[in-house]
């Protein structure tokens, strides 16, 4: 089961460490792990990826909550919050195909950024599930390089005012 | 202007620190300098690690924070096993750091180690001070870290130009506020109420009591809860002391090494009280068997430590003290007769009688005979290994302390934890009980008790191997006994002799006896070195 933590912690060096640190120590998996700066410049806020079972995830949360620098940790349920990804995409693309290949990024709502006589390079931003639409879409053409961000992820708030 | 080591110091001062253990080195010259010129002691030791189980066994004995120091690279990592060994079983711990210049910080200089790095996975917290204006800050929320929730060591690593910088004034902070550290003391009304309700169906109960009893102090409060009750109490080896071992309610210490009686009980049980334990793998092995007949009630003031290794039915997350008044208050119990009797035959029946060797000690009557001889708060630090086991389940206490690294199971830690005990409670009896195989861990403390002219009685078990492992090659690998045996084991009554302090070596219980008589009597630092047969078994 894969779930998504979002945990705000005082924006000190050292903290990520810590925090990283945390999931070999207790041998947690982690599929991604995203770090920036929130509204407060003083807090920063980690949107964690993981997978396990309850009795994995409920440990990592307690443990979180265990650094001192951690402020809050919430898992987020299905349904209660939207999550995006940014990726760079380079495929391998002759003239011939560049009207494909955008019209693929069309259909996905990918952004061109960056064309060359031999390659053309995506941006981006959505779910991890489009992500994958779009990877399978293009990996005809022959993908050379792919970047990612790891997930972030917010609150729904539509989601939350309809219980 | 004041100087960012005298504001260390201050600071300590403004903790009401009286003793720090350390060892120092260039980088950490100038808070002892500062500190030198104070009251407060600075007690050297004669390496690193025994600083921190020094620190460890004086926090322990005075349930107040202990503090050691040492300097960058070699001797803060030293440290290390000391700050892991204090990690594990839960000690408060300020451990202070000297660290190179911080300009040059990642450029490998001499001595220069990433100790706040190292230390991450065992310290509670740790800072990199960055900024003289800093440290006031950063020691008040060391202290406050280090001593409340579930207590632990902090580190805090200080670049040596930040000791020599300088600020305006001092000014020492009335409070912390840490945004994200707010452990709960108090038990949730609700969970306690549902912790009682569960009780009341309960045929069967027991109370399983750890070290996190002694930490919060509620000693007093798990005896009246037992007494009022009447469940029955086994106890963790971190738990030894909790009750009186005579105490007809105290069954014994459970775990693989532990009493048969206790682990029956555990195991018999249809309601499990986890009061401050963590149910470690050496104390239930399978705590699965345990969760299919019984209830889980979980009282820890760490969170983390609920369902972490046992399934619990009422989670309550609080200190114990506090806890166990709530349920004082309300508590309507009386445990069955079945039960309490059934615990005793349990307790009759499984009495052995130890086998003895003509020319040897036999350790576990001499150390049951022992506590007859010490007064009833002496504190008894016990090593690791043999020896630790047989003083777990013969040591007779009373109202004193039992210190042991429980957790890490870290060899060498009796000797100067005895030390920390006893400049900490320098009026009660303190007895250190180690192997010949522990005891050279950290003999080398023998001068640091000479120096500082401690009474401390030092009892080694020489069996001339390294007799835990020794024994498990019994079982497990065919008795080959692979780098276990201490063929040159040094007489160490001239060992004694050579740092002043007296010694005197035994090859019979009356022997032992008839020394630990005469050495008790008097108020210097003694070391009785016992002949015990190698193949003298824990059990």
């Amino acid at each position: 089961m894969k779930y998504t933590l979002s945990v705000l912690v005082e924006n000190h060096p050292g903290v990520l460490s810590k925090v990283s640190g945390l999931f070999s120590r207790r041998a947690f998996n982690i599929d991604s792990l995203a770090v920036g700066i929130t509204e407060d410049p003083d807090i920063s806020r980690m949107t964690i990826v993981a997978h396990g079972d309850e009795y994995v995830i409920e440990q990592l949360e307690k443990q979180l909550n265990k650094v001192i620098p951690v402020i809050k940790v919430r898992t987020y349920k299905e349904g209660e919050y939207i999550s995006r990804e940014l990726s760079l995409i380079k495929v391998s693309c002759p003239s011939k195909q560049r009207l494909d290949i955008m019209k693929i990024s069309e259909l996905m709502g990918a952004r061109i950024v960056d064309v060359s006589v031999n390659t053309m390079t995506l941006q981006f931003a959505d779910t991890l599930e489009a992500f994958e639409t779009l990877i399978d879409l293009l990996k005809p053409y022959g993908i050379r390089e792919i970047v990612r961000t790891g997930t972030v992820a917010i609150e729904k708030d539509s989601a939350i005012s309809r219980k | 202007m004041i100087s960012g080591a005298e504001i260390m110091v201050k600071c300590l001062q403004e903790e009401g620190v009286r003793v720090v253990f350390g060892y120092p080195g260039a980088v950490i010259c100038p808070f002892f300098d500062e500190l030198y010129r104070t009251d407060i002691k600075a007690v050297l030791v004669r390496q690193e690690q025994n600083a921190a189980h020094s620190a460890s066994g004086y926090a322990r004995a005075l349930s107040r924070v202990g503090v050691c120091v040492a300097t960058s690279g070699p001797g803060a990592l030293n440290l290390i096993t000391g700050i892991a060994t204090a990690y594990m079983d839960s000690i408060p711990l300020v451990c202070i750091t000297g660290q190179v210049k911080s300009d040059v910080l990642g450029r490998d200089v001499f001595q220069e180690a990433d100790i706040t790095g190292a230390c991450e996975s065992f310290v509670k917290h740790s800072y990199l001070v960055k900024n003289t204006a800093e440290l006031p800050r950063v020691f008040k929320e060391a202290f406050h870290i280090a001593s409340t929730g579930r207590p632990g060591p902090v580190l805090i690593d200080v670049p040596v130009d930040i000791q020599q910088g300088t600020v305006e004034e001092f000014v020492y902070p009335e409070r912390v506020n840490i945004i994200g550290y707010k452990p709960s003391v108090q038990g949730h009304p609700m969970q306690v109420k549902r912790a009682l309700e569960m009780l009341k169906d309960s045929k069967r109960p027991i109370i399983c009591a750890g070290g996190g009893v002694l930490t919060s102090g509620a000693k007093p409060k798990l005896r009246e809860f037992s007494e009022v009750t009447g469940i029955p109490v086994i106890s963790t080896m971190m738990g030894i002391g909790v009750m009186p071992s005579d105490d007809p309610l105290y069954v014994g210490m459970i775990g693989s090494h532990g009493v048969r009686a206790a682990n029956l009980a555990i195991h018999n049980a249809d309601l499990v009280i986890l009061c401050g334990a963590r149910v470690g793998d050496r104390a239930v092995a399978s705590p699965d068997q345990v969760v299919e007949r019984a209830n889980v009630i979980h009282i820890d003031i760490d969170p983390a430590e609920i369902g972490k290794n046992m399934k619990t039915t009422v989670p309550i997350v609080g200190d114990m003290k506090n806890v166990l008044g709530q349920m004082l208050k309300a508590v309507d119990y009386t445990t069955p007769e079945e039960w309490t009797e059934q615990i005793k035959r349990w307790k009759e029946e499984y009495i052995t009688v130890p086998q003895t060797f003509e020319g040897y000690v036999e350790p576990k009557s001499f150390i049951a005979k022992l506590s007859t001889m010490l007064r009833p708060k002496a504190i008894m630090a016990a090593d690791v290994g043999q020896n630790q086991i047989w003083c777990s389940n013969n040591y007779r206490i009373r109202d004193g302390r039992f210190l042991t690294s429980g957790g890490m199971g870290t060899m060498g830690y009796s000797v100067p934890a005895a030390v920390g005990a006893k400049i900490a409670r320098p009026s009660r009896d303190v007895v250190a009980v180690c192997g010949d195989g522990s005891f050279q861990m950290s003999m080398n403390e023998l001068a640091t008790i000479a120096q500082e002219n401690l009474n401390i009685k030092i009892i080694v078990m020489r069996n001339t191997v390294l007799g835990m492992v020794h024994e498990l090659q019994d079982i497990h690998y065919g008795s080959r006994y692979a780098v276990t045996e201490l063929d040159t084991v040094p007489d160490f009554t001239e060992i004694a002799k050579a740092y002043g302090i007296d010694s005197a070596f035994a090859s019979s219980n009356r022997e032992a006896e008839e020394y630990a008589k005469s050495m008790l009597k008097s108020d210097k630092p003694f070391v009785l070195v016992c002949n015990v047969h190698p193949k003298t078994s824990s059990r």
